[in-house]
């Protein structure tokens, strides 16, 4: 403990890495600090302790997707002999949002409640600020400052929503994931513009909840992922009823009696619509700024704001360092923030000697037909590869409820092997539970098992997850 | 006797390891034939091609399964807000059990043409065996035609055995075989025994609104993780399942309205109730007594399953048997799948490789269901010592289930069994929703040996129940296993 500063270590951002760091910290009996502010979006949205993933990620996210799902289900319920169940009745969409927000202050609460009661944090819910390398400035909302010294400083801060800086008012006129999970009225007839997982999953769901959905894509979906899971993604959606308008943008937003009215150019010809809701999901910018590294030296990648930090998450300040989503080069998952966080503060105190590793991250998106992942995307391993040295295995499927009430669609499963080794460098699975039967895959991943090792295991019955050790025929 | 054919490899039993074996002999190259014929339960209950999976087994319990839990998510969904979610809505028994059969009937369809396809002959008769390589098949009047082969394979399965104490059991209850073809909803039902099929039909015929009770006459699960039953035995009663312990039954009566009466001692006391149903879930015995085993001179052990070679040969050369009907294999259509077509292979394809059964992962569908591998905590400090091993567990409650407060939070666990001296994960318990899917994966981790560090550094994908697997710092006996916060 050095007497020079209050804090053993100060973490900016209460976040799924921010969080962890406090934790483990404090586990080892050191004096941490923890400031979270959230900043109000545009439209005044605000939430509690926790982060994106709690409270306008992950967990709403879920819930609501869940919530599409069970609604689906009640085509199976009829066919299964369940009587008296509309399939056609709508959800209000007041009782979710009140329901999801239950679950999210629950969580706040118990983030609170957590934060109060151990010792050995002390928590600020003000806006933090580097004054120089070991003192922050903590800025309440009316503006009042103190500030606090620390050894070692942790930069948690994480990302929000981009907007498009080419339409006027854009703010104003649209929501974004911040907003959409307390929404106050019914989102209605929306167009969600982007491609990212968080474009399909918000579209998913509100196409399940019952309102009219279209998607606007530049260019392809899930820019990253494994393309012809994408383009599956997409097609099942269609199917399902969202709509797509493939190869632009929107060139204009205006508001007309409070509804939307959009314009863009598709095969050089004007077109438009008007919608109730437009939720942009383009992409996600680190929230750096007004944080003050420049003045105090941490350097960030000029066009996306991320802090530069090494494989020790060290910024260009060695006693400043930087987790999660605002730094460059992470994968902005909320797993991967906790165990980074976990493994910065073993360094740091415990002479543990791990660093964070990327590769190999299993990953799960939740569109209406789900879609998980470990490795190598197709394009990905052909590109390092090459196409001759891959066996590319492939199985469709339906899974053995999708009987009682003929649901339309496939689920698809992929299998990228090495021909020299064997080793399975890709997974990918298409279909429902696709998180929890990627999860244990995750780990045979990162075993470097092989082909064969997969094929020796015998399968659960009946289930989905079976057919990964079972795949016979490649492209 | 005239023999109207002749074959490579002969397949007695068209169920999960005949169909797979056959398959993959004629895949092979070799000359296929394969007899199937199921004769009528007690009740007069019949079905078609494919075996107890797909007919009277996973299939239908599965559906069934998971139209129960269908029901529950209706209270799920009030919460979600969909409206005119009729929470009351009664379940229609003959609905459900048309389009089960509809599957299931696809299936028998599918399985026809898969062995057309591949040019097995197909015998819809009952055999038995002439001769060490000749077999004898029957149809169902009787007629009578006679093949030759130069390997037989024996995969007759299993049936349900019936209690022998108590006089006509067999006309007067259903067992698994009859209830997935129940003309009629099952009403208020006694389900006796505690085997996994007896907890399934339990579980889901307690979902679909039937009043159900299950006897025991001591364990739950013999065999599994005795922790994990209990819990499973927790949730059901949470569920609404009534359970008589340490009881049997000694008389069962037809009465009136068609009514069973049942008598049954507990701790020496006698009690009785009427039951609309009583489902008889004792256990299962090998389809073995009329194949004339004896005469060939294939050996059995005297509760009827064939013995065999590690290399499923009999006690006659050329004769194989894989599946239910032998003795020491787990009772299970994937191990008998692999089993079969392995064995096709290594007859047909000059290949080598024999059928490994450590470490097979298996799934329980009960209302909460359990999927594991390896070792049970019993199991291996039997094996091991306790000072040998160390459990990792964690209770904890899935997202979805915050939809509804009425999910007791306790109910979800997992259990790790890690070997102190190398680390290696040797058992994995999961008791939670969508077990089969969740287990799968760590089936293959823990057949290559995986770590619990492995494990432990392998990146969870959040939110899911699994990830929980990957995050076990608890340790039984020291630490308490209930997590605090998301």
């Amino acid at each position: 403990m050095n007497p020079q500063y209050q804090y053993d270590i100060f973490v900016i951002g209460g976040g799924s890495g921010g969080l962890t760091v406090v934790d483990e910290a404090q586990r080892l009996g050191k004096r941490v600090g923890l400031a979270d502010y959230i900043k109000p979006s545009p439209h005044g949205t605000q939430w509690g302790t926790g982060g994106t993933c709690p409270n306008v990620g992950c967990i709403p996210k879920k819930l609501m997707h869940m919530t599409a799902l069970i609604g689906e289900i009640r085509h199976e319920l009829t066919a299964t002999g369940w009587q008296g169940v509309d399939p056609h009745s709508k959800n209000d969409w007041n009782i979710l949002v009140n329901e999801v927000q239950r679950q999210v202050k629950g969580i706040n609460k118990g983030n609170d409640d957590w934060l109060i009661a151990t010792n050995g944090i002390t928590y600020y819910n003000k806006l933090g600020k580097l004054k120089d390398d070991h003192t922050i400035e903590l800025i309440d909302k009316d503006g009042q400052s103190e500030f606090v010294t620390a050894e070692y400083i942790v930069i948690a801060v994480g990302s929000r929503p981009s907007f498009p800086t080419d339409i006027p008012n854009v703010k104003q006129l649209t929501i974004t994931s911040d907003d959409l999970f307390s929404l106050k009225k019914a989102p209605g007839k929306t167009l969600v513009v982007g491609a990212s997982y968080v474009a399909l999953e918000c579209a998913g769901f509100l196409t399940g909840l019952g309102y009219d959905v279209t998607v606007m894509v530049r260019s392809i979906l899930l820019r990253g992922f494994d393309q012809e899971m994408a383009e599956r993604i997409g097609e099942f959606m269609k199917i399902h009823g969202t709509k797509f308008i493939r190869g632009t943008i929107p060139s204009s937003i205006e508001d007309v009696d409070g509804k939307r009215l959009v314009k863009w150019v598709l095969n050089g010809q004007e077109q438009s619509e008007v919608f109730d809701t437009v939720l942009l999901a383009i992409g996600r910018s680190a929230d750096t700024q007004n944080l003050g590294l420049e003045q105090v030296g941490v350097q960030t990648n000029k066009e996306s704001g991320k802090i530069i930090a090494n494989d020790a998450d060290s910024t260009s300040v060695p006693n400043i360092f930087a987790i999660g989503d605002c730094v460059q080069g992470r994968l902005e998952l909320t797993p991967t923030a906790i165990m980074c966080g976990k493994r910065l503060i073993k360094r740091l105190y415990s002479n543990g000697n791990q660093i964070m590793e990327y590769s190999d991250v299993s990953t799960t998106v939740f569109t209406p037909l789900e879609y998980g992942c470990v490795g190598y995307s197709e394009e990905a391993a052909i590109q390092k590869f090459g196409k001759d040295n891959l066996k590319i295995f492939t199985s469709e499927f339906t899974p053995l409820f999708w009987n009682f009430a003929n649901r339309k669609g496939t689920c698809y499963a992929k299998l990228i092997v090495k021909k020299d080794d064997d080793v399975v460098i890709g997974f990918h699975y298409l279909g429902p539970d696709a998180a929890e039967v990627t999860q244990g895959f995750g780990v045979v991943i990162k075993l470097k098992a092989k082909k064969s090792d997969l094929d020796n295991v015998v399968g659960i019955h009946p289930s989905v997850a079976e057919e990964l050790v079972q795949m016979q025929t490649w492209k | 006797m005239q023999i109207t054919q002749e074959f490579d490899f002969f397949v007695i039993g068209g169920g999960s390891g005949g169909l797979a074996a056959a398959k993959q002999a004629a895949s092979q190259g070799a000359k296929v034939g394969l007899a199937d014929f199921v004769k009528p339960s007690p009740l007069g209950t019949k079905w078609g091609l494919g075996g107890t999976c797909v007919n009277v087994g996973c299939i239908p319990k599965k559906l069934m399964h998971f139209a129960a839990l269908a029901g529950e998510l209706r209270k799920d969904q009030v919460e979600a807000g969909w409206i005119n979610a009729d929470i009351k809505g009664k379940h229609d028994w003959n609905r459900m059990t048309e389009n089960v059969r509809s599957h299931i009937k696809k299936l028998n369809f599918q399985y026809k043409n898969q062995l057309n396809n591949k040019e097995v002959k197909y015998y819809n008769k009952l055999a038995e065996l002439e001769k060490s390589n000749i077999v004898k098949l029957i149809d169902k009047d009787g007629g009578v035609e006679f093949v030759k082969s130069k390997f037989i394979l024996i995969a007759v399965g299993g049936r349900p055995s019936y209690p022998e104490d108590i006089p006509e059991i067999e006309k007067k209850v259903i067992t698994s075989d009859d209830l997935f073809w129940l003309p009629n909803n099952p009403g208020k039902t006694l389900v006796v025994g505690a085997s996994y099929v007896a907890l399934e039909c339990g579980g889901f015929l307690n979902g679909l609104g039937c009043d159900s009770s299950i006897m025991v006459r001591s364990i739950l699960l013999r065999g599994f993780d005795q922790e994990i039953a209990g819990k499973i035995e927790d949730y059901m009663v949470e569920s609404g399942i009534k359970f008589i312990k340490e009881a049997i039954p000694i008389n069962i009566e037809v009465i009136e309205h068609n009514r069973r009466l049942v008598t049954w001692k507990q701790k020496g006391v006698q009690h009785s109730d009427t039951f609309d149903t009583v489902l008889i879930a004792t256990g299962r015995k090998s389809d073995t007594s009329k194949l004339n085993l004896e005469r060939v001179g294939v050996k059995t052990n005297k509760n009827g399953k064939i013995i065999c070679t590690i290399d499923d040969r009999t006690s006659v050369a050329n004769i194989y048997a894989i599946g239910d009907c032998v003795e020491g294999r787990p009772e299970l259509t994937p191990t008998a799948i692999k089993c079969g077509q392995l064995l096709a292979n290594r007859l047909f394809g000059g290949q080598k490789k024999m059928m490994c059964y450590q470490f097979i992962p298996t799934t329980v569908f009960t209302p909460l269901e359990y999927g594991c591998i390896g070792y049970s905590e019993e199991e291996a400090i039997n094996k091991f010592t306790q000072n040998e091993i160390i459990i990792y567990h964690s209770i904890f409650k899935p997202l979805e289930w915050n939809l509804l407060e009425s999910h007791y939070a306790q109910a979800c666990m997992i259990k790790l069994i890690v070997m102190v001296s190398t680390r290696r994960v040797i058992g994995l318990h999961y008791l939670g929703p969508n077990a089969g899917e969740v287990v799968q994966g760590y089936a293959v981790a823990i057949k290559l040996g995986a770590t619990k560090e492995q494990f432990d550094a392998t990146i969870g994908i959040h939110p899911t129940c699994s990830e929980e697997i990957l995050t076990l710092t608890a340790v039984k006996g020291i630490d308490n296993p209930q997590k605090e916060g998301c």
